[in-house]
């Protein structure tokens, strides 16, 4: 589906997200040049469609006292990367799951995981059970946990004028 | 990393507004006020709570999730950097527009973040660009298969009288 100019400069604007105020949708159609009453009709259709996966607050997991974080790597054999990856995204504490390429020799993991818990030991359990649900327990992984985060923000895929 | 706040500080009220606005935010004229009425509040207070879990921190924005890889460009890129040079290779990085998650890791590869931009060929001028004037390499890990669902993430609270968190 492609998307209308309109519904571009929505997104656009609502990349730095719904204001704080009695009115959000009246102030974000503001800065998208669309009526508050458009703006509302407009994102309802995009959650409808799916173009939207989800319209709500994101929250920061270190502030709420997910004090671990760990991106966890698999080298998954190509052909059993499919069952894998849907086994560990259908787990509760896998917060998200792609498989990209390998760059060989540097980088052999196709599988990529990220799991959130109070700790480190309430994360390499978790690490544990993954294993054991995906049948990857004889697969080589690596748990790399975060140390200090530099920034953490939406993505910006719309380009506004000023920002491009 | 910032302080943060300790979740038990968090009340009731936070939690739920937390918990059940992930997705589904309503999409009527005053949502806040929709809001206020399923928590048994009202707007002004509603309102008040959502600027301050912001100012904390726990909120990073209300807005739209979009499905990776459905729009524009994005990649994960890892660099090994030496530790001296971290900081400032980092506050590099950071300083672009189009970089949005950037954190360091434990491992060779220390350095993570991902980069998010209308097309392609802007993520590679991107990367070279760092490439350039860091003199290190980047790996560049585009996504190749989504296998998750954002559907926002389940917190699990803990609290004085209940300490186990899984």
């Amino acid at each position: 589906m492609d998307l209308s100019d309109e519904d571009r400069r929505l997104l656009a604007a609502l990349e730095a997200g719904l204001e704080a105020v009695p009115r959000p949708y009246a102030a974000l159609g503001r800065r998208a040049g669309l009526s508050e009453e458009e703006t509302i009709a407009r994102l309802k259709r995009l959650v409808a469609d799916g173009v939207v996966r989800r319209l709500g607050i994101v929250v920061r997991h270190h502030e709420l006292g997910y004090g671990a974080n760990a991106m966890v790597v698999w080298d998954v054999p190509d052909e059993l990367l499919e069952e894998a990856g849907v086994r560990l995204a259908a787990l509760s504490f896998v917060t998200l799951c792609y498989s990209r390429p390998r760059r060989l020799p540097e980088w052999r993991y196709n599988l990529f995981t990220m799991i959130h818990g109070r700790d480190r030991e309430v994360v390499r359990a978790a690490v544990e059970e993954a294993a054991r649900a995906a049948a990857l327990t004889d697969i080589a992984r690596e748990v790399l946990f975060s140390r200090r985060r530099f920034k953490q923000e939406g993505a910006r895929y719309f380009p506004t004028e000023a920002a491009a | 990393m910032n302080a943060g706040v300790d979740p038990v500080a968090l009340d009731a009220l936070d939690r739920r507004l937390l918990d059940e606005f992930q997705s589904g935010f309503p999409l009527s004229p005053r949502p806040y006020a929709a809001i206020a009425e399923a928590l048994g509040t009202d707007e002004a207070t509603v309102i008040e709570r959502v600027r301050r879990l912001k100012e904390a921190g726990c909120i990073s924005r209300i807005g739209a999730v979009l499905p990776a890889g459905r729009f524009g460009a994005s990649t994960l890129a890892a660099m090994a950097v030496p530790s001296e040079r971290l900081e400032e290779v980092a506050a590099l990085v950071g300083a672009f527009p189009e970089v949005n998650h950037n954190y360091e890791r434990e491992h060779r590869f220390n350095l993570w973040f991902v980069v998010a931009a209308a097309s392609r060929s802007r993520i590679d001028a991107v990367l070279r660009e760092i490439n350039e004037r860091t003199g290190l390499p980047v790996l560049d890990l585009p996504l190749c298969k989504a296998f998750h669902i954002d559907l926002g993430f389940r917190l699990e609270w803990t609290s004085p009288t209940k300490t186990a968190a899984s």
